[in-house]
Order: structure tokens, then sequence, then C-alpha cells
């Protein structure tokens, strides 16, 4: 019953990309055209944040909600694949003005056009994992 | 070897991911009371570069407590072909894209650079490259 408790956390993540604009198509044209500090802003603030956050997170002795000790896996460092990848992201990225997260926002905000986003973007998931092992990382 | 990594990928233990859709469940949630009560009362106010930059690619003005353009994210809102295009390729870029590279903007921008991780520093370079080239060089193709 704990879980629950993701509920409401995703509920204050849409409501922020929402009210934050980070979500809005216009806004990420404007950031990849460097024409507003607005997105920068955001994701500034926001990495400020997540570093004290891991910072305060690995010298204190909380627990996350199964009890266990909260861990940091370092990311793999798989250059190939994160800049290969990282460039086929970025051209969705611009295209829909989404990632992952904010899709599923943007079809409770009621924009339809996403549900079509979806469903492409879960297709893909699935290809590349039938194409893993023939690819470069 | 091939075929034991693609049952690795695919072996997924729904299980103990099931916290995931209870926030992926939030975050439609959020979307829909975001929008329904918590909307701007003004239409947003953009750069001067990308006011040229939409009016050059014929598409609309953001209006009140709108967040992206109708005619291509909204049904109704006037369709194209390229725009159904531009929905299609777009999620699968994205989907492919943040399984590829192991992230997106939350794993690698902020989570990533926030954990001083040098794979999303390369990520989020990535990132730019790929939105910069469809920005300036990309969409321009496809809408005019």
């Amino acid at each position: 019953m704990k879980k629950l408790l993701f509920l409401p956390v995703g509920i204050v993540f849409g409501i922020t990309m929402f009210k934050s604009e980070a979500i809005s198509w216009y806004r990420i044209q404007e950031m990849f055209l460097f024409d507003s500090f607005h997105m920068y802003g955001i994701i500034g603030v926001a990495v400020i944040l997540g570093a004290l956050i891991h910072f305060l997170l690995k010298k204190s002795t909380i627990k996350n909600i199964n009890g266990e000790a909260i861990v940091f896996a370092d990311k793999p460092k798989t250059y190939t694949a994160s800049i290969i990848g990282g460039i086929l992201f970025g051209l969705g990225w611009s295209m829909t003005g989404a990632c992952p997260g904010p899709i599923y926002v943007l079809v409770g905000a009621g924009y339809e056009g996403f549900i079509v986003v979806l469903l492409s973007a879960l297709i893909a998931t699935f290809v590349y994992g039938a194409l893993k092992s023939k690819l470069p990382h | 070897m091939g075929a034991g990594k693609k049952i690795n990928y695919f072996d997924y233990n729904w299980k103990s991911h099931d916290w995931l859709f209870l926030f992926l469940v939030g975050t439609v949630i959020g979307g829909f009371l975001a929008s329904r009560f918590m909307a701007n009362q003004e239409a947003m106010i953009l750069g001067e570069a990308t006011i040229v930059y939409l009016t050059d690619l014929g598409l609309s003005m953001p209006s009140i407590g709108e967040l992206s353009p109708k005619e291509i994210f909204s049904f109704g809102g006037g369709f194209q072909l390229k725009y159904l295009f531009m929905l299609m390729s777009g999620g699968f870029l994205i989907g492919f894209g943040t399984r590829y590279a192991g992230g997106c903007t939350s794993g690698h921008a902020i989570t990533g650079l926030s954990n001083l991780q040098l794979p999303s520093l390369v990520a989020v370079i990535g990132f730019f490259i790929g939105g910069i080239a469809m920005t300036y060089f990309i969409l321009p193709l496809i809408l005019s």
C-alpha cells in the first residue's frame, strides 16, 4: 500500500511539468533557438537542486520506502550508445517538444496527438530490444 | 549470444516495477488537473526569433492556456499528413533514443549531470546536437 505514494508523486510531477511549460513544444523550439532563458532556467535549477539532494542523501542514512539503503548506481560507460542514442533522442525531443514523462502529462492534458507519439515510442522500445545486440554500445 | 541478450531485455520483472505504473497514472492525472484547473489565463510570450521561426513555418502562435500548436498535436486542429509524420517519427526517435542512450532528460540531463556522470554529459551533448539539427534544418524541410 505504501506504493500508492507514487501516485501523488506522479500528480505533482505532471502539474509541475505543465505549469513550468517544460512540456511546451513552443518552449522547446525557443530553447534550441537559444531565444529564451526559460528552459535553461528550469533545467539549471533542477540540476543544482539534484546535486544538493544527491549530496545530502549520500551523507544521510535515510532508507527508501522499502526500508532499504538508497544507492546511486553509476551510469554504464557506454559512450557510443550515449552519443548516438542521445542524438536520436534529441531529434525526437525537438520534433514533438516532449521527452518520455511529458508524453503522459500531455495525453492527460488533452493533446490527443500524443497518443500517437506514445504508441510510436512504445513500439520503438521493443524495436530497440530486438536490435540491441546488433548495435554498437 | 545475441539471442541471449535479446531475452535479457524482454525478461522484464513487471512486479518489481509496478510503482512505475502508479507514477505514470499520476502524471496523466496531473496533466489533466493542471490543464482543467490551473491553466494560464493569458497566452505564452515567446522570444522574437521564435515568433519569426513559427511565422516562417506557417504555424499558429500560442493561444490562451495552450502549450503546443493545436494543428500538430490536437485532432481536429487542421490535420495534415506531415503532422502525422512528425508525431509518429518523433515518438519513435524518443523511444528508441531514450533506450539506446540509457536515459532521457530526467535520467541523464537532470539526475545524471547532478550526480556527475560523464556518460550523461555525453548524452546531453547528443540531445543538443539532435535537437539543434531538427529545429534548424529538418523541421523547416518537413513543414515548408
